[in-house]
Parts: structure tokens; sequence; C-alpha cells
């Protein structure tokens, strides 16, 4: 098992942290993992993206040139992300904002409307757990017990009390990703 | 499974762990992208109050760098960390602890140069970690972290190795090794030494406090007579000729039956390994030698490859070609040595080294 996804988004939109929910259920799991941020001043307000490489043998290279799984949170990285997914792989995303839909055929797209589901829920933070139920829907990568040890082992001790609003997002998410081809 | 000591850390926080865990006494730094973590972690997890460890930010580069001289002149183990700008404020400081042969360790998360550059991961620092970084004939014994685990490892072998041969030791890391996250298994916590252990390891040299019994130590690089300054020198260098006969360490990654090697180190030799799979799956006898001690470097192992008939080597850097040069005195003549590099910040992907590698070598 190999999976190398990059997420990508605008900063304070949860890419960083979904990433390490994800990497930390990896190491749940008992997977190698790489957690490769971008970082600096691309964080401040500017596009954010991780790459999170889950495998079962040791990870070579925590640079990825082509993605399994692309998930996509802005339209600056759908111009520079859906190239990048490998053929038969899987691109997810979120439709708010997205002005040019992905074009390729020969990758599954999925869309998740999680942020107007979000704001209608009056819930802006549950965003990232969100598309993060979505993503293991399709690519269930990870055993669902032990993301939820991930969820809780990422957050620091004094959000505790949102876990079962985050464990929630991440069953719904599940429950509105759908497959446009 | 879940409650093994497996952490998920980037690699600068694991830089903080291991140095209270190796019992390290003292951290001066000033904060500059992208290293910061290792100063910030120092501060959350609070060493002051557990094992007595001093941290403490500096009002500059220069200053922190004098700090880790006055520390490791007491025989504290001390260290300090920063970014390729910050490092090259430090460089008058690194040669005086050279010269004065005080142990510490210094940590050098590279950006993009030169000048203030980006923030991005580089290798630009090559030269200046192995080939100077200060003035006068000296090395600082160089270590290149490849993973998060080794960002961990290389604090206690580096003090070990700085204290063993009296001499500053750095660890040569990089913004991707740096702010990258893996999984890390954590020493135990070592006691911090006593003052009368720092006393019987150290009493030949450090000034801790002069007792009774031996004259007094001076810690200093400055000696006006050169010819006594020629017989200091001829020291260093003797040290130097055995930190190169016995601690050099690296890694050989499928070179047995190689006939084209790449020579990468840290975040680069992480890239490069992926090249070797993608070579091997072609049907390509592509092997990695990864220099783990920058200096000491692997000479014998390279040129033992080369003698053994390897029909090229690839040197891949973040740079615009460093290394390269000890790896052409280590093969010399006896195969073509080419580099393939990206500089200012930019990595490079699996599928570009191996494409470089049959541009440069393989079609020749």
């Amino acid at each position: 098992m190999k999976e190398t996804l990059i997420i990508a988004g605008f900063g304070g939109q949860g890419v960083l942290s979904m990433g390490k929910i994800l990497a930390y259920s990896g190491v749940m799991q008992d997977y190698e993992v790489t957690w490769m941020p971008s970082y600096g001043p691309e964080m401040r307000g500017g596009t954010a993206n991780v790459t999170v490489i889950l495998s079962d043998r040791k990870i070579s290279s925590p640079i990825a040139h082509e993605f399994d799984t692309a998930i996509i949170l802005n339209q600056q990285s759908m111009e520079k992300f859906e190239p990048m997914v490998k053929p038969g792989g899987v691109l997810i995303y979120d439709t708010n904002g997205i002005t040019r839909h992905p074009v390729r055929e020969d990758i599954s797209v999925y869309a998740i409307d999680a942020a107007s589901e979000c704001a209608r829920m009056g819930q802006a933070k549950l965003f990232n757990t969100m598309i993060l139920g979505g993503f293991l829907k399709v690519r269930p990568v990870v055993e669902m017990a032990n993301v939820m040890v991930g969820l809780k082992k990422s957050l620091p001790e004094r959000a505790w009390k949102m876990l079962p609003a985050n464990e929630e997002a991440i069953r719904h998410g599940g429950e509105i990703i759908r497959k446009i081809r | 499974m879940a409650d093994k000591e497996v952490k998920l850390m980037k690699g600068n926080e694991v830089i903080a762990h291991a140095a209270i865990r190796y019992g390290c006494d003292g951290y001066f730094g000033y904060p500059i992208t992208p290293q910061s973590e290792v100063m910030e972690t120092l501060m959350e997890l609070k060493p002051w109050e557990t094992t007595g460890m001093v941290v403490l930010q500096a009002e500059s580069e220069i200053s922190s760098i004098n700090m880790v001289y006055g520390g490791a002149s007491t025989g504290k183990r001390v260290m300090t960390s920063s970014s390729s700008p910050g490092v090259s404020l430090m460089s008058e400081g690194l040669s005086y602890l050279a010269g004065a042969e005080l142990p510490c360790l210094i940590v050098n998360c590279q950006r993009g140069g030169p000048g203030l550059g980006t923030i991005q991961p580089s290798q630009g620092d090559y030269f200046q970690a192995c080939k100077g970084g200060g003035h006068g004939d000296f090395h600082l014994i160089v270590f290149a972290p490849a993973s998060v685990q080794e960002m961990h490892d290389h604090v206690a072998e580096a003090f070990d190795l700085a204290f063993k041969y009296r001499n500053p030791a750095m660890i040569l890391a990089d913004g991707a090794i740096g702010q990258m996250m893996e999984k890390v298994v954590l020493a135990p916590q070592r006691p911090r030494r006593t003052n009368e252990e720092i006393a019987a390891e150290c009493r030949e040299w450090a000034a801790y406090g002069k007792p009774a019994d031996r004259p007094r130590n001076v810690v200093t690089s400055l000696e006006l007579k050169p010819e006594k300054m020629e017989i200091i020198n001829r020291r260093l260098q003797a040290k130097y000729r055995a930190l190169e006969e016995n601690e050099v360490r690296y890694e050989a990654v499928a070179c047995d039956d190689a006939d084209y090697v790449i020579v990468a180190f840290g975040s680069s030799a992480r890239i490069c390994s992926a090249t070797v799979e993608m070579a091997r799956a072609e049907g390509l006898k592509v092997g990695l030698l990864r220099p783990i001690t920058l200096y000491p470097f692997p000479k014998k192992p390279i040129a033992e490859l080369a003698a053994r008939g390897v029909k090229g080597f690839l040197s891949a850097e973040l740079n615009a070609g460093q290394m390269v040069e000890d790896v052409r005195l280590a093969v010399n003549g006896a195969a073509p040595v080419e580099h393939y590099g990206r500089q200012g910040g930019m990595l490079f992907n699996p599928d570009e080294v191996l494409a470089a590698l049959k541009e440069k070598l393989i079609k020749k």
C-alpha cells in the first residue's frame, strides 16, 4: 500500500492540519508516513499545500511529482495540481470558488460541497474534517478507528471538546461527496 | 501499536527533543525561517524546569555563537541553531571555536541563497560547512541527516564526536528535513553531566574553575608567536586526519552491482533513493552513495566504487555544484563525474534526476 496525496488550498482552510490528522492516522495504522508542507509566506493568505505519503514500506522521496490523489480547495491549486494526478488517480475538489472545473477524463473526479455545507451549519471550523471524511469514503486507506485516534493526537488538549463534532463531520463528509466521473 | 513510543514530528522539533534528552546544558539562538521551531519547541518544553538546561534567545546570531563559545569553554554541552544567513553571521565564532578546540553543536537548517535569498530548502552551504565557514585552516565535523529520525540521532552523535575530538560539530540540514514530519523514536532521557563528571572529562582544557592540583587552563585561539601557532595548526591537522581515518559515515544503496552511482546527501539523497528505484525498474543498474558525514567525506568508498569499474558518478545537490568537487577528487579521473542541481530553494523530482543521469552519463 502506498498513497501519495496532495492537499492544496488557501492558508487558513486547515490544509496542513488535515494532512496532519491523516499522517497521525497512518502512524496509528503502523504505516510509514511523511508530511511535507509548503511553508513561509505562502501560508499567510496565499496558497498552502501539503504532501502526505502513507506506505507500508520505507518511504524514499518525501517529494512527489505525481499524486494518487489530489484534494483541491481553490482555483489556483486546480490549475497547478490537476495535471499532476497520476492517470487512473483521484481528484477531489470543493466546488466553492471554482471557476474552471476539472477537465481530465483519465482520472476519477469527485466533488464535495463542504464549504457551503459548513456555512449552512454555521460551523466553518469543521470544513477540513468534512473534506477528510469525503476523501476517506473514496480512498479508505486508513481504518476509521485509527482516524479517530489520529484526530485526537493531532489536536491540542484544549480542542478535545471539539472531537465529537469533528467525528460527525468526517462521517457527514462521506455522505455528501459525489462522483462526477 | 497505538501506545508505542513513536511520535510524529517535524525535523526541527526533534532537534529540540533530542537535545534535551541527550542532556544538553544550554541552547542559545536567534529565530530565522525555516528553523524557528527549534527554539519554539525548546521554549514550549521548558527544559530549565526539568533537566536544568538553559534556553536563551540572544539578540543576534553573533551573540548566540559567542554564548556557545562561553558555555563550551567551561566543558558544558551547548548548542545553537540557525539557517544560512544566520550561520554566515556566526562564521567568525566558528573559526574561534575551532581554533580554541571547543566542542559544541551548530545546526544549520539551510535555505536558498546567496544573501537573504529565499526561505525554501537548499544545500548551498556545503562549501561553507565543509571548506571553511570562517578564516584559517579548520574543519567542522559535519553531519547530513536525511530523515527526521536522523535529525534526532545526529544530535547525540555530533555531540559525542565533538567532545571526543574537541571540535565544533555541525548538523547540516535544510528546510525540507526541518519542516517535514515523519515518525521518530525518541531516546530515553539522559541526565545532564554533573560538575564532577565535567571536571573529570574536561580537566585538561576546560575553564570550570581551577582546582588546586593543576595549573590554570586558558581557553583561547590567540598565539602571537608564529612558531607556536604552526605547532597548534599541526595538532589541528593531525586531528582532522584522525577524523578522516576513523569517523567517516555513509550509506550505500544498491551500489554492489551498480554501473552508475548517484552521490547525494540530506533531502537530496531521499529524493534520489526514489530515482534509484525508478532506474532499477527500467533495468538500469544505478546505486546511491549517501555521505552521512560530509566532513570527513567518504572519499574511500567512492574511490573503491570507481576502481571497481563504475562507469560514471552523478552528484545531485540542491546547489550549483559544490560536493561534486569532493566526488571528483575521490574518483580522481577514474570515471566521469557530473553534477545535477537546482538552486534558490527549488527541489528536484526523482524523475528529473534520472533524466539528468541518462543525458549526462548513460548516453555518452
